[in-house]
């Protein structure tokens, strides 16, 4: 009765620091201690989970020592590799260890609804009902987020799909669901466990088939979806286990992760179906593509010159930025420039990079303060009056197109008007390289010169070029 | 002493309900900029799932049920883990050029 006791004791404190946390998260100020305190309260609830040894069954106890070792061992081994892992990837490569731990979540909730269901512990209709529904979501969010994850690290470059796959696909599901009813009600002569390990196995292919046809620039919607139905598999594996604690923080993930889903196609203009079905989404968002045509292209040096003197700059990073690693030279870059009293801003569309809040994430491990950076309802109005608009590595996100050419596949995106500043500046990878995006119209514009090259070393370039001119000559 | 526990029906019902609304308003007020961190940060609190996946396989009797089960944890310890070091490392970058700022 005690150790129950401290256990529900425990749930009930982590769930409160679990919101608590959350909550402090939604502020830059208060962001760092918000996830400390959530860490603090999955210490306590994991510790407090080794209290279960005092509550097993009687069938699981003559198992209890192996179940023991086996808790810890994975614990060890699980804890001990995602640590490692997190440590050491690059920043820029966080959206996909998002992506990656993220579905090993989905994976652990599709697992306790497995043991759930080979012990036959599900004793009522709801339960089970709720049980087979926990499991299809859990395996769809894990086979899912490791496509996802092999699509941003690189792993899968081409969207994958067959004619009709939307058929395919709706099949493979109804299968899904049929097996799930089968599994309920038992088919004779087949063993249950059989039917159960088909019945993952195809959910499984389901979360592959699903993600397969979508492109590389739509998967932070995809992950955000992901993440917020591993939310919900986590709520109701709670149900099943009778655990408030997870049915709470699984379901504030769930409708937190929905919202930030719904809130990231609507930043891109499209609907969450949309995004999911239509599969325009490799045409890139952030697309290397490169239009033969006639583009001025412009010495960096002249660039950087042009900047020194101006009065005000407003920077737009994309992709490319993250591609290049050049965040570190461009704060640089930055600092030079506001040595000299240029006004610097940094400009940030929502869906500029692989997630949103990527660019942020980004111009923060370079130092970035982040009062610097404005979003693009902020900054929007005033790119008219301002002198230069520097464009790194993006693309669709400045493309003018998308406020004029209703034939354009990004046609009603909110984009960052770069077009209306004096003089536009774009550093760009060289010619040919990568795949054709949409064409930008940004690019063949009077006032736009091109820089091309390495994002990195054409900072470095430019750097150079306004220390040469000297210290603070007047402008 | 005997409590009783037992989440059911509708009282199971208003746990989502009022989880759902408390994880709209704490994101809703969220600034863009912080949408990946909270991403992440929100991937991590789901990986609670850890503490049931370890109620299951500790009530593991069969060896099928084991071996779900210790993917179950090793799979949640890993969501743990990453999902917090990756948040931490997100979040210890942020700062102001002026904290008075703001």
């Amino acid at each position: 009765m005690t150790t129950s006791w401290i256990i529900q004791a425990t749930d009930f404190l982590a769930a409160f620091l679990f919101i608590y946390g959350l909550k402090r998260m939604s502020s830059p100020v208060t962001a760092r201690s918000g996830i400390r305190v959530a860490g603090y309260g999955m210490l306590l609830a994991m510790l407090a989970g080794f209290l279960y040894v005092f509550g097993v069954g009687p069938e699981a106890q003559p198992h209890l020592t192996m179940n023991f070792a086996l808790t810890v061992g994975a614990l060890f081994i699980g804890i001990g590799w995602a640590w490692r892992g997190g440590k050491k990837v690059a920043l820029t490569d966080m959206p996909q260890m998002v992506a990656l731990y993220n579905g090993m979540g989905g994976g652990a909730a599709g697992a306790i609804a497995a043991v759930e269901l080979l012990g036959g512990k599900a004793d009522n209709a709801v339960h089970l009902a709720v049980t087979l529904v926990g499991a299809v979501i859990g395996s769809v969010s894990f086979s899912g987020s490791l496509i996802a994850w092999a699509k941003l690290d690189g792993r899968i470059n081409k969207p994958w799909r067959v004619n009709g796959q939307h058929i395919y696909n709706a099949i493979v599901l109804l299968i899904t669901l049929a097996l799930g009813i089968a599994v309920a009600v038992g088919v004779p002569g087949v063993p249950t466990n059989v039917l159960i390990a088909i019945f993952f196995g195809i959910a499984l292919i389901y979360g592959v088939m699903a993600t397969m046809p979508i492109g590389g620039a739509d998967m932070p919607v995809v992950i955000s979806l992901y993440n917020a139905l591993t939310g919900l598999a986590v709520g109701l594996d709670g149900f099943i286990l009778q655990n408030p604690a997870l049915m709470i923080a699984g379901m504030v993930v769930g409708s937190a992760g929905t919202l930030l889903t719904l809130l990231m196609a609507k930043a891109m203009n499209r609907s969450v179906a949309n995004v999911l079905f239509s599969n325009f989404g490799d045409v890139s968002i952030e697309s290397e593509g490169e239009i033969a045509g006639s583009m001025k292209a412009v010495e960096a040096s002249d660039a950087a010159v042009a900047m020194r003197y101006a009065g005000k700059v407003i920077i737009v990073p994309g992709y490319g930025l993250a591609a290049a690693q050049a965040q570190q030279k461009l704060y640089e870059f930055v600092k030079t420039l506001q040595a000299a009293g240029v006004e610097v801003k940094f400009a940030i569309h929502p869906v500029a990079g692989r997630m949103p809040g990527h660019m942020d994430v980004l111009l923060a491990e370079a130092g970035v303060p982040y009062d610097l950076i404005a979003e693009l309802d902020e900054v929007n109005d005033e790119f008219k009056g301002t002198d230069v608009a520097l464009v790194i590595g993006a693309n669709d996100v400045v493309n003018p197109a998308a406020r004029t050419d209703k034939s354009s596949p990004i046609y009603g995106m909110p984009i960052l008007n770069v077009d209306y500043a004096n003089q536009v500046y774009v550093l760009k990878r060289g010619k040919g390289k990568g795949y054709a995006g949409v064409e930008n119209a940004l690019f063949y514009a009077d006032n736009t010169g091109m820089v091309y090259g390495d994002a990195r070393e054409t900072l470095v370039k430019m750097i150079a070029a306004v220390k040469d001119l000297g210290g603070d000559a007047a402008a | 002493m005997t409590v009783e526990t037992g989440i059911v029906g509708f009282v199971a019902l208003y746990i989502f309900m009022l989880a759902a609304f408390t994880g709209y308003e704490v994101i809703g007020r969220v600034p863009a900029i912080l949408h990946t961190p909270l991403m992440s940060g929100s991937n991590f609190v789901h990986g609670i799932v850890v503490v049931g996946a370890m109620y299951a396989l500790l009530n593991a009797s069969t060896t099928p049920e084991q071996v779900v089960g210790v993917i179950g944890v090793f799979l949640g310890a890993a969501n743990v883990a990453g999902g917090y070091v990756v948040t931490e490392r997100m979040l210890d970058m942020f700062k102001s050029s002026n904290p008075a700022r703001k």
